[in-house]
């Protein structure tokens, strides 16, 4: 009994510690990024990391994520008779929630892993107590840069997401299934506010910092040789993808 | 001036250093010598506040830097400079952008001075052509002296030389043995070495301190050192496999 009492204490004690440990750790990144955002060539390098190379993995996923809302959204549309309304419906959900949420997901297992696995590397081979013998803060030269690239970057993804999608229901919907291409246009934009559009850099801006403090934090403070590195980058991807999903039902809720 | 002061630390349950008192004198070579896992990367990295201590304290130049926030520590790193058991440069980088980067971080220096210093520094540990390589495709020695050139770029009054012969051949090692001599004899700076290299570090260091449970039960020149009565200091220079470390009586 009592050892079991001890086991939730500890267990308790370290999670709220972790918290601890993480919060501080977002919040002096951002500290950093706001009074010491070191070099452009820093943030430039990791701009073409973290966004220009998941361009592949970003269109590729919303071509396809296009055509499946089209062939789903044209299976359902019909049988209310309103196929015309298929842009629209495409396009909502989209930009208002597949989109910021696919391309996060795409760029947290491309990117968001290699993050951790970089500093991770550099924590247990000492690269990062080099940088702090030399008076030179870690989190201006390794952290901030990738929290300021994925706040730049992943809206940007976002959008190419989007407008790679539409084309996507668009040729399912009006090439493949006869949807007139007038309709599938002019009813999407009729249905799309510029609170839709809003909404999904919101969330996408807010996931960029997630994915650069999730990646950059678990890296930090990766455990012990390979092995550590290994865990904190597997933690690193499934944590963030969860904490994108849960924090994508709050803002949802706020910005409806 | 370096001085600890009854530093104890403990990782977990397991204590380090344990009370430990030692006064590392200015512009000399001090070498902590000492059997393997007794605390003597850790001793060094409490006197560039790497670590904090759980007790005691370090002074630099009279001046304590237990609890300095970040900015106020990397003023007082601004006299340091470290070489790291594995050289620890940045694998990402090539020799050249790894000796310049603490240069282009922290100076507002043209190129083409950087370039001048970063070929200076690199002919001083005796390095050339070496400029575009990486790290991997550097030998152990090169690596090692890729660390001290980059060390030396920043004009440091103190190095810590965390084993810096490790895993290297004997001919290599002397070399390096060397090249700290002849660098400290030329730039004049406090060095502090972490090393194994029985009897060769008596032959490099002004100074030795033997680093035993957490302590330091010995200090003095190498020929103190050498001609010591202690049984474990005794044993640890003399490599012997009876005696109190292996009996763990002393």
């Amino acid at each position: 009994m009592i050892e079991a009492v001890r086991f939730i204490g500890s267990t308790t004690i370290r999670l709220i510690q972790e918290l601890g440990r993480a919060g501080h750790f977002l919040i002096y990144s951002l500290y950093t990024l706001a009074r010491r955002p070191g070099r452009p060539v820093h943030l430039l390098k990791q701009i073409r990391f973290i966004g220009a190379k998941s361009l592949f993995v970003i269109v590729l996923t919303a071509v396809f994520t296009g055509m499946v809302l089209g062939l789903q959204g044209y299976y359902t549309l019909t049988k209310f008779g309103s196929e015309g309304m298929l842009g629209a419906a495409v396009a909502l959900s989209l930009i208002r929630e597949l989109g910021p949420v696919l391309s996060a997901l795409m760029v947290t297992g491309r990117a968001g892993s290699a993050i951790t696995a970089e500093i991770g590397i550099m924590r247990i081979s000492e690269q990062i107590d080099a940088l702090e013998t030399m008076s030179l803060d870690p989190y201006k030269y390794l952290v901030s840069p990738k929290f300021l690239a994925a706040i730049i970057s992943m809206p940007l993804l976002c959008s190419i997401f989007d407008v790679v999608g539409i084309y996507g229901g668009w040729l399912i919907g009006v090439k493949l299934l006869g949807v007139n291409p007038g309709a599938y246009f002019s009813e999407m934009y009729k249905a799309i506010e510029w609170k839709d559009v809003y909404s999904g850099y919101v969330k996408s801006f807010s996931f960029g910092i997630i994915i650069a403090w999730i990646g950059c934090y678990k890296g930090y403070y990766a455990g012990h040789g390979a092995e550590g590195v290994s865990k904190a980058t597997t933690e690193s991807v499934v944590l963030t993808s969860v904490l994108i999903l849960v924090w994508d039902y709050f803002l949802t809720s706020i910005l409806l | 001036m370096i001085e600890l002061i009854d530093i104890h630390k403990s990782f977990g349950s397991q204590s380090v250093l344990d009370g430990l008192n030692l006064l590392i004198p200015e512009g000399m070579i001090t070498a902590v010598i000492g059997p393997s896992g007794e605390g003597k990367s850790v001793l060094l990295k409490h006197i560039i506040g790497l670590l904090k201590p759980d007790q005691g304290d370090v002074l630099v130049d009279g001046r304590s830097i237990v609890g300095l926030r970040r900015s106020q520590l990397n003023q007082v790193r601004e006299k340091f400079a470290m070489v790291f058991q594995n050289a620890a440069l940045f694998d990402s980088m090539t020799v050249y952008e790894n000796v310049a980067f603490a240069l282009e971080e922290k100076t507002s220096l043209a190129r083409n001075e950087i370039q001048r210093r970063v070929a200076v520094a690199l002919q001083e540990v005796g390095l050339k052509d070496v400029n575009h390589k990486y790290p991997d495709e550097l030998s152990g020695g090169m690596k090692k002296r890729v660390g001290l050139a980059r060390a030396l770029l920043l004009e440091p009054q103190i190095i810590l030389f965390d084993e810096p012969t490790t895993g290297l051949d004997p001919v290599i090692r002397r070399a390096i043995h060397q090249l700290i001599r002849q660098t400290h004899k030329k730039f004049g700076f406090t060095a502090v070495i972490v090393s194994h290299d029985i009897p060769d570090i008596f032959g490099v260091a002004d100074h030795i301190a033997m680093l035993y449970r957490g302590k330091i039960l010995q200090f003095g020149t190498p020929d103190d050192i050498q001609n010591s009565d202690n049984p474990v200091v005794r044993q640890f220079i003399t490599g012997s496999l009876d005696g109190p470390i292996n009996s763990g009586a002393a």
